[in-house]
């Protein structure tokens, strides 16, 4: 296969962010991706039911959305910190920006490494929940393809929301947009409960309508396990819709970012 | 001089006309309408005081500024229209490392040279090469954050060299670098030039402009105000332009000089040991003529040394540029 100017600096570039990943840096990406989602699942999942203050099958309900939270999170921190850093103090993203590819595309390799590194770390959700939670987990009714492509889906549209907010906030205060924006994505995201579950409280409910990964969360519950979840039809919706939008954000950001 | 293709005569590397850039639609002009261009092979210096427009100029050939009127040819290819054919033909090295940190000296030529498409095996063997000119051969596995300034910049400098650009461009090569490294830089930079690469560099050390370029133009508040040789900048200076002349004579001989019709105005000073120094000013071509006559005249001094004079690149900068700070 010949693959063109463009698309060969593509994959050169993927290669160059597989490499750092394995050779580089695993130790660092594996504990920002999975230290989190290891506690969640420990505190959650296996503390509270032993010590009575959650029932004993939470964990089923929790396990899709803590694997939903680290696929959007992993992939949406490995976009907006290494943007924040490579634009501003190592201006890194100057070798790739003179690379034979045009800046949008530029943008969508970020965002591509990232979701990969998304979409491993909620891989490995999965045996980790296997040891941890009480009974470990039981996919006997999981729909891989469906899994697969929210899992995919889901860490791109993470990915998007970090290039917007990598690209969108000056780095002298991304810190604190951080504080701001990641709060509240993790709280309202139906991590912790099946969406249908609030129905008592609806004005809560609605509010976390707003949030990309209750989608991605939501996704995770219809794919891997039978418990109630927001009808399939519009997960699908909200992830699309979400992965567009902040796609088509975070790229022109990015683009301005670049280019004067 | 338009040709871009094969044939007879200067080729042209970079050809800017027209070019204005505003940042906001109602700030003032960064450029404001630049035009000129640089032939194939050739060292061009862009010169100019902080915030003369020499960045965003140079940012519309490199694919990083977008021009607001005007348009810029690399190669013969509009910037605008086609950047990724742009981007095959040119490096950069800017004035700050932006060396890939996580990365080791040689991943980052071996990686650089696979965004261009290198055959992997050809990456290796021409990353060694070029570390080993650069004076870096036997730290290729070392990471780049354990390097010295002017390490990391000849590492940017090879590792610009790895997709074999027609157009090198240099932020400030030596900046902050010890007089070792300049040197050493400079001679890579000539050496470049041989092998048929242009380059564009911008500085703020006149010996370097003065001793590399072929042709230097000056910016300021975003006009280009000169553009020749080094030595035909050096002739912008009005007042000095004249000879200096170092002579051995028992009394002062200024007197002989000044009835020469070719002297408009002469002056001299007692250097010690029956010696004078003369300054003549005049017209430039005649004025030996007239010395040398003088020496000739029964009784005339006798001629020890000859010079003319001549203002340095920064006397000619200064002058076109002003003395006030930005």
């Amino acid at each position: 296969m010949r693959l063109g100017v463009r698309s060969r600096a593509f994959v050169a570039l993927c290669e160059r962010d597989l490499w750092v990943t394995v050779r580089h840096e695993p130790v660092g990406f594996l504990a920002q991706a999975l230290l989190q989602p290891l506690f969640l699942l420990f505190v959650f999942g296996r503390v509270l039911p032993e010590i009575g203050q959650a029932r004993g099958a939470y964990g089923t309900q929790l396990m899709p959305g803590v694997l939903a939270l680290t696929v959007v999170l992993t992939a949406l921190q490995n976009t907006a910190l290494p943007l924040v850093i490579e634009f501003s103090f190592t201006k890194e993203i100057e070798d790739r920006l003179l690379a034979p590819l045009p800046t949008w595309a530029v943008a969508l390799q970020k965002m591509v490494i990232a979701s990969f590194r998304g979409v491993i770390s909620g891989l490995l959700i999965l045996p980790m929940a296997e040891l941890i939670l009480p009974g470990g987990i039981d996919l006997g009714g999981a729909s891989v393809v469906a899994f697969a492509a929210i899992l995919v889906l889901g860490a791109l549209a993470g990915a998007a929301m970090g290039m917007v907010l990598g690209t969108a906030v000056p780095p002298n205060r991304i810190s604190v947009a951080f504080a701001i924006v990641l709060t509240p994505l993790i709280y309202t995201g139906a991590t912790f409960y099946p969406w249908p579950s609030l129905a008592n409280l609806e004005w809560f409910q609605i509010i976390t309508l707003g949030n990309p990964l209750t989608y991605v969360s939501e996704g995770m519950r219809a794919s891997l396990t039978d418990v109630h979840h927001l009808a399939s039809g519009w997960i699908g919706v909200g992830i699309v819709v979400a992965l567009s939008i902040f796609t088509m954000l975070g790229v022109r950001g990015f683009v301005r970012r670049a280019v004067d | 001089m338009t040709q871009t293709g094969n044939g007879d005569g200067p080729v042209e590397m970079i050809r800017v006309e027209g070019l204005r850039k505003r940042y906001a639609p109602d700030g003032p002009d960064a450029v404001g309408g630049v035009d000129f261009a640089v032939a194939q092979g050739e060292i061009f210096g862009l010169l100019g005081p902080n915030g003369a427009g020499k960045t965003t100029t140079i940012g519309t050939m490199t694919t990083r500024v977008r021009p607001t009127a005007g348009r810029v040819l690399v190669d013969g290819i509009d910037v605008a229209r086609d950047p990724v054919a742009v981007k095959q033909r040119i490096a950069v090295v800017p004035q700050m490392s932006n060396l890939d940190r996580t990365l080791t000296a040689l991943e980052n030529l071996t990686f650089h040279a696979a965004y261009f498409g290198a055959p992997r095996r050809e990456r290796r063997k021409r990353a060694l090469e070029l570390l080993d000119r650069f004076g870096l051969g036997g730290r290729e596995s070392d990471k780049v954050n354990k390097y010295s300034g002017g390490m990391a910049q000849r590492l940017m400098i090879a590792r610009a060299l790895m997709h074999q650009p027609k157009l090198l461009v240099l932020d400030e090569p030596t900046t902050g670098l010890d007089p070792q490294s300049r040197l050493f830089l400079w001679e890579r930079i000539v050496e470049l030039r041989e092998l048929g690469t242009t380059l564009l560099l911008t500085t703020h050390d006149m010996l370097e402009a003065d001793r590399l370029c072929d042709r230097i133009a000056i910016m300021d508040h975003g006009q280009l105000i000169a553009n020749d040789t080094p030595r035909g900048l050096r002739r912008l200076l009005p007042a000095e332009r004249g000879l200096e002349l170092l002579l051995e004579s028992p009394t002062d001989p200024l007197d002989r000089f000044e009835r020469r019709p070719e002297v408009e105005r002469a002056s001299s000073n007692d250097a010690g040991s029956g010696r004078w120094q003369v300054r003549l000013y005049g017209a430039d071509e005649q004025l030996p003529d007239a010395a040398i006559a003088v020496t000739r005249e029964p009784g005339g001094p006798v001629l020890a040394e000859l010079r003319r004079i001549e203002g340095t690149l920064e006397d000619v900068f200064v002058h076109l540029t002003g003395r006030d700070l930005r």
